[in-house]
């Protein structure tokens, strides 16, 4: 049996990924992928855990995490798709209208 | 497990409201364009039904679909407070919406799926519904805050908030999969009884605490993770604004202090100096930064982010002082800033909204009961006797000498006088200066309504506050099964 700290190295990784690619990737497509690469790292985590403890909650945690995850790219691709009608760019740093 | 009707008694209110906001997205398509207004009476109506039956929810306390929901006073205290800040913005927005041409029928069925998302916010009693109901909110306004979507503030402040937003409740996300994966639960008690005595799993739980608090600071949008708040609350359109200031942040509120309180009562002091830290870094970026701003949307962000500083001291202790001293800052706290922006959604320029400080100046002489109203929400946010923004600021810092940190008292005090600074600086212009913008100041009966009532709770709140009192002292009951 594949030992528990694997599977939460390996979360913990793509988690990392997620992060690093939110912060420093300009596309704003890619940045959005990574927010779901960071969500999946949260289910990997919590079906591990899952097996590991015997009780089933957090599987169902992870559909509901699916099914939030799936209604947010809905909502974040007809925002990203109403600002590219307006601006005609998906580079984070052009949308600068808005500044400290 | 057993289901018995008292689960759908208790959660009557939330059925009400998606109930009504499912009518609404199917009346939108049958009413005409120039009657939309019926839809806002609608959507009244469907507010006070579910007022009605959360007023007759009051005092219990018991746990519904086996814990996974809580009624409970605090929980009604909240939904309640939130219910009256949803009439209001109602009550604001009607000719807002139409001046500015974003007057659709689903804004009002986003208001309402947004109040059921901070009804299961506040009444969570398990991780899971936590979750649900912060992204039941949060999607409803990231939709909200672009809707003027011919205009790129407001799409780009949408798009901003969905990301951070969407960032944050990934690291939160994280969070609770720690503390599941340490304790194997995820309701609120069993994570309670597991943290009392965690063993050699306490890194784990400290971790997923702290990435649950960075995922509830967000949303109170405290410092370090408040750079979204001025962003937002300048592009979206002020009703949004004004509604996401008040209700938004209080309901963040509650289930902050819920879990906080009785998940992590037990490892208090491994948490205690975070929320110090927090809280003096947003009182000192709020305060400060607040000063140099022009425009008044965006400094009444910053103004927010100060206050969820003062309103985060409250959580250090958790006892019935703290607990009221909170509940009155966050009654006092909606009440006022819908006011602030209510007056500011009605201030037009030449067709479009006068949101800078210098289009208030010599308001005093065209419009004199904005003026006085504006004065009346600027006191009070300033913490200046008689109104209500000063009791709640009292509250606070008497709950946090008690907890024992008179320091941290004199230090909340001290920003709080810088606070007054630019808050008094509007008033100053308002009532010393000669006009010079040509503003209108653009009211109707319902608008004028929205303005008394908070103007009036405010004040009552700091002259003749025993009522509210009395109440909040009635809701200071946290549930735990």
């Amino acid at each position: 049996m594949v030992p528990l700290s694997w599977y939460v190295t390996l979360s913990s990784t793509l988690f990392l990924i997620g992060l690093v690619g939110v912060l420093v990737r300009r596309n704003i497509v890619i940045v959005l992928l990574c927010v779901e690469i960071m969500l999946n790292a949260v289910n990997i985590n919590f079906v591990a855990f899952s097996k590991y403890q015997h009780v089933i909650d957090a599987q169902i945690f992870v559909f509901f995490v699916i099914t939030v995850a799936a209604a947010e790219v809905a909502v974040g691709l007809g925002i990203i798709i109403a600002l590219f009608r307006l601006r005609e760019t998906i580079n984070i740093d052009e949308f600068n209208i808005l500044k400290l | 497990m057993s289901f018995s009707a008292v689960n759908i008694l208790g959660t009557m209110p939330e059925i009400y409201l998606t109930f009504f906001g499912c009518i609404l997205l199917i009346l939108e398509t049958m009413v005409p364009k120039e009657k939309r207004s019926w839809l806002a009476y609608f959507t009244i109506i469907a507010l006070v039904f579910a007022m009605l039956a959360s007023i007759g929810l009051n005092g219990k306390g018991l746990p519904l679909y086996s814990g996974l929901y809580i009624i409970d006073p605090f929980s009604n205290f909240f939904k309640i407070t939130i219910y009256a800040a949803g009439i209001i913005t109602v009550l604001l927005s009607l000719p807002y919406l139409e001046q500015e041409d974003i007057h659709f029928g689903e804004y009002y069925a986003f208001l309402l799926f947004a109040i059921v998302g901070m009804m299961v916010m506040v009444s969570s009693g398990d991780l899971i519904t936590l979750f649900l109901g912060i992204e039941l909110m949060s999607l409803c306004f990231y939709v909200l805050v672009g809707l003027k979507r011919e205009d790129t503030r407001s799409v780009e402040a949408a798009f901003k908030y969905f990301l951070l937003g969407a960032f944050s409740s990934a690291i939160f996300l994280f969070g609770i999969s720690f503390l599941y994966g340490a304790s194997g639960t995820e309701t609120i008690s069993g994570l309670a009884n597991f943290i009392n005595n965690p063993g050699a799993l306490k890194p784990m739980v400290i971790g997923g605490m702290i990435l649950t608090l960075v995922g509830f600071t967000f949303k109170v949008s405290a410092v370090p993770f408040h750079m979204w708040t001025p962003d937002v609350y300048e592009g979206a359109p002020t009703v949004v604004t004004g509604f996401m200031a008040a209700a938004a942040k209080i309901a963040a509120f509650g289930v902050f202090l819920r879990v906080f309180w009785v998940a992590f009562s037990g490892n208090r002091h491994d948490w205690d100096l975070l929320i110090i830290l927090i809280s003096i870094l947003s009182m000192a970026v709020g305060n400060l930064v607040a000063i140099l701003q022009t425009n008044l949307k965006r400094m009444l962000a910053y103004s927010s982010i100060g206050h969820a500083g003062y309103a985060l001291m409250g959580l250090l202790l958790p006892n019935r002082e703290s607990l009221f001293a909170l509940l009155f800052y966050a009654f006092t706290y909606v009440f006022m800033t819908l006011g602030a922006f209510g007056v500011i959604l009605m201030m037009r320029k030449k067709g479009v909204e006068g949101e800078e400080i210098s289009d208030f100046t010599g308001l005093h002489k065209s419009h004199p009961v904005a003026a006085f109203a504006m004065l009346i929400f600027m006191f009070s946010l300033a913490g200046i006797p008689p109104f209500g923004g000063f009791l709640a600021k009292f509250y606070i810092f008497f709950a946090v000498i008690h907890a024992g940190y008179t320091w941290l008292a004199v230090l909340g005090v001290l920003f709080a006088a810088i606070g007054a600074y630019y808050y008094i600086k509007i008033v100053m212009a308002m009532y010393m200066k000669d006009p010079q913008e040509n503003v209108v100041f653009h009211s109707t009966p319902m608008g004028r309504l929205a303005l008394l009532v908070t103007a009036g709770t405010t004040m009552l709140l700091g002259i003749y506050p025993a009522p509210f009192v009395t109440y909040i002292k009635s809701s200071l009951a946290l549930f735990v099964p």
